[in-house]
């Protein structure tokens, strides 16, 4: 915990705080500075960060938080596959919650539906030698930093020749939607923390299409306070400074500038990349991972039939929205009323990285 | 809930979470129904007046706990003190408690030998005698090995009233001593983390009667299921103050928070089973903290925070940073996170 209690201190916080705000003195206007990872928004929330900094600093949370990306046909399959009486769900516990068409994994869980929470995929593997006439489905939901694990656990399987094990992939991956947004041009960005764990696995070099086409500097941040203040300081200073817009890595003690090429390795070998279906953002090219042929004995949706419901969406929910920035959750009529994190209504409710949640638990 | 939608609600594992669900539960079922003056107070144990002028404190809790050992204690201990501290949070002696047991078919004999053994010691411990039980098999899968449900009963202090009513402005808030352990404990126990986190799990009416003897102790509860911010959270609740409590203040064992920080859970709204809340007079503040350091389960004792008189009804959090934010009810289970 060393490493951790350096970067909350106190009067550091402050120093960094100041230098951001000063900086900002001269500075006409606002910035709007979106990050696109759930620790993030769950991190700013939890220390309070933006209650130190100007408000000429808007913060903005992207696209980052994996379970409300995943789009409700996702979670209807999920659901569907956990009314059959020889499969046993087991899934990363911040999804059993989350609201597909009509019901959710924790309300199948109480009817009798098999669901399991698990820590690792890797007990998966475990749960499917102990249940060997059961059918065994790992929930792959998530960006490039869940990806190698689910990997892993495939290339497991396959060596261990475990025949019931499979895999739901509705991995993602971060740059094509931070492109997509700007593409859109929908919402105003002037600099873009970026997610800390997921270029632990990419690396810098993803962002460099961002920045080269859009302009928008780019920082890697990681997720103590110090890591936040020092990240925002450095987008500041190029946005105020009016600096050339660049990728700079505040986070250089975890990410190397060419990524975790094991990791990435992993990921090539098990999942290729395909146009996904994003909440609130639709189709986007080349931003999926699924499960390549040569293992497509994991594949659920390959090898275990099942029937889906029509997927239905709340009509009044904004989470598509609030997603991609383009409004607040306080400004969805459901917010705090019909949907809270008791009964979330869209999946932003759900996850604690989800920025309704975050809304809700840490400012009302 | 409309009566449409309550013909398809079932319970979920949220409604027992000490959380918000769980509240609405007990306010639309067992308060509308129960109803009576002494449930409609709330409070952990219920206060009788049975006759003369001493009072009598009532409670009941029961115990499921999976696994049924893990380091720190197990379902016994939780069983006799997790009702003695329901009692002595009250300000009230604890004298007797019964025990009931749920039993599953073809449970081995030798684990409810064990359990039965560690809960006599435990009632040794806790001064208490177990009076009255009862015991029930059922078949098996109709209940996970070992259900207890243990009531008290317990002297209420002579002439002592713990009541919110009674928190004003400035008032102190100390808890006595690291809090998170327990809920780790048996998380990591059950999930075969290999840590070295013990439940907290112990008796506290010595702790408690020390305090009372000092005077200026105006109200207490035990932060068990829903952890430190629910019990905050409870004491805020429609009152006409605020608290502001202080991250660097709260004491969290390093295992605790890089635990917790590993698996994205919040040390505030873990449980703990031998932990006291207590809000206490600004002036009688320090010589209760001192007089709680001396006893063995007030070693780490703490002043966390404070009544204000902003931020009426809400418990504000100043962080490590110097950021401030709301403290709110926990809201079903603390989930792990995705990454």
């Amino acid at each position: 915990m060393k490493y951790i209690t350096e970067y909350r201190n106190k009067n550091l916080s402050r120093k960094i705080a100041d230098k951001i705000n000063n900086a900002l003195k001269g500075y006409k206007g606002k910035i709007s500075l979106m990050e696109v990872c759930g620790t993030h928004t769950h991190s700013i929330f939890r220390s309070g960060i933006m209650s130190l900094l100007s408000d000429k600093i808007e913060h903005l949370s992207g696209p980052g938080c994996p379970v409300c990306v995943t789009p409700n046909k996702y979670i209807d399959t999920a659901i569907a596959y956990s009314r059959l009486p020889e499969v046993i769900i087991t899934t990363f516990g911040d999804m059993i919650k989350v609201p597909g068409s009509s019901s959710s994994l924790e309300k199948e869980k109480a009817g009798g539906g098999k669901v399991k929470i698990v820590y690792s995929p890797l007990e998966s593997l475990e749960i499917a030698r102990s249940n060997p006439e059961k059918k065994i489905i790992f929930l792959g939901v998530g960006f490039e930093t869940t990806a190698p694990l689910v990997a892993s656990t495939i290339l497991t399987a396959n060596e261990k020749k475990i025949k019931n094990f499979f895999v739901l992939s509705g991995h993602k991956l971060i740059p094509p939607a931070m492109m997509a947004l700007l593409e859109s041009g929908e919402i105003k960005i002037d600099g873009f923390i970026c997610p800390g764990h997921v270029s632990t696995i990419i690396g810098e070099t993803p962002y460099y299409p961002i920045v080269k086409k859009f302009g928008i500097p780019s920082v890697i941040v990681g997720f103590e306070p110090i890591d936040i203040l020092e990240g925002i300081e450095m987008l500041v200073r190029q946005i105020a400074e009016n600096e050339k817009p660049k990728v700079e890595n505040q986070y250089k003690r975890v990410v190397r500038s060419e990524g975790n090429e094991k990791a990435l390795s992993l990921i090539d070998k098990v999942f290729e990349v395909k146009d996904s279906v994003w909440r609130g953002l639709g189709l986007l090219p080349k931003s999926g991972l699924y499960i390549k042929k040569a293992y497509s004995e994991f594949d659920a949706q390959k090898k275990i039939n099942v029937e889906i419901e029509k997927t239905k969406t709340h009509a009044k929910c904004i989470c598509g929205k609030v997603l991609c920035g383009t409004k607040k959750p306080y400004e969805c009529e459901l917010y705090g009323k019909s949907c809270t994190p008791e009964n979330p209504i869209g999946p932003c409710m759900v996850s604690s990285e989800g920025t309704c949640a975050a809304y809700y638990k840490f400012k009302k | 809930m409309k009566n449409k939608n309550a013909q398809d609600k079932k319970i979920l594992l949220s409604h027992g979470s000490g959380g918000t669900a769980m509240s609405s539960l007990i306010n639309e079922l067992m308060l509308k129904k129960f109803d009576n003056p002494i449930l409609r107070q709330l409070t952990d144990s219920a206060i009788l007046k049975p006759s003369g002028d001493k009072k009598l404190c009532f409670t009941t809790d029961s115990y499921v706990v999976n696994p049924l050992f893990f380091p720190g204690g197990d379902i016994a201990t939780l069983a006799v003190n997790g009702t003695v501290n329901d009692l002595s949070v009250m300000g009230a002696k604890p004298l007797y408690i019964s025990c009931s047991f749920i039993l599953e078919e073809g449970l081995d004999w030798v684990i409810l030998d064990k359990i039965t053994a560690s809960m006599a010691k435990a009632a040794g411990k806790a001064g208490v005698q177990i009076v009255t039980g009862d015991t029930k098999v059922v078949e098996k899968g109709s209940a996970d090995k070992i259900f207890i449900n243990t009531s008290g009963v317990g002297i209420l202090q002579k002439g002592l009233i713990l009541s919110k009513n009674k928190i004003k402005t400035g008032d102190k808030i100390i808890i006595n001593g690291e809090i998170g352990a327990h809920g780790l404990a048996v998380m990591s126990m059950r999930e075969n983390f290999k840590t070295d986190i013990k439940s907290d799990c112990a008796p506290l009416w010595e702790l408690i009667e020390s305090m009372l003897i000092v005077g200026g102790v105006k109200f207490m509860r035990d932060p068990t299921r829903g952890g430190v911010a629910s019990v905050l959270c409870e004491i805020a609740e429609n009152s006409a103050f605020g608290i502001q409590i202080k991250e660097e203040f709260l004491p969290i064992h390093e295992n605790v928070s890089s635990f917790s920080e590993i698996l994205g859970l919040d040390p505030l709204y873990i449980a703990n089973e031998g932990k006291v809340v207590a809000v206490v007079s600004r002036g009688k503040a320090s010589s209760i903290l001192s007089k709680m350091k001396k006893h063995p389960l007030g070693k780490e004792s703490a002043i966390i925070g404070e009544i204000t008189k902003e931020n009426k009804g809400k418990v504000l959090l100043e962080t490590v940073i110097g950021g401030k934010r709301i403290i709110d009810r926990l809201v079903g289970d603390q989930l792990p996170r995705i990454c």
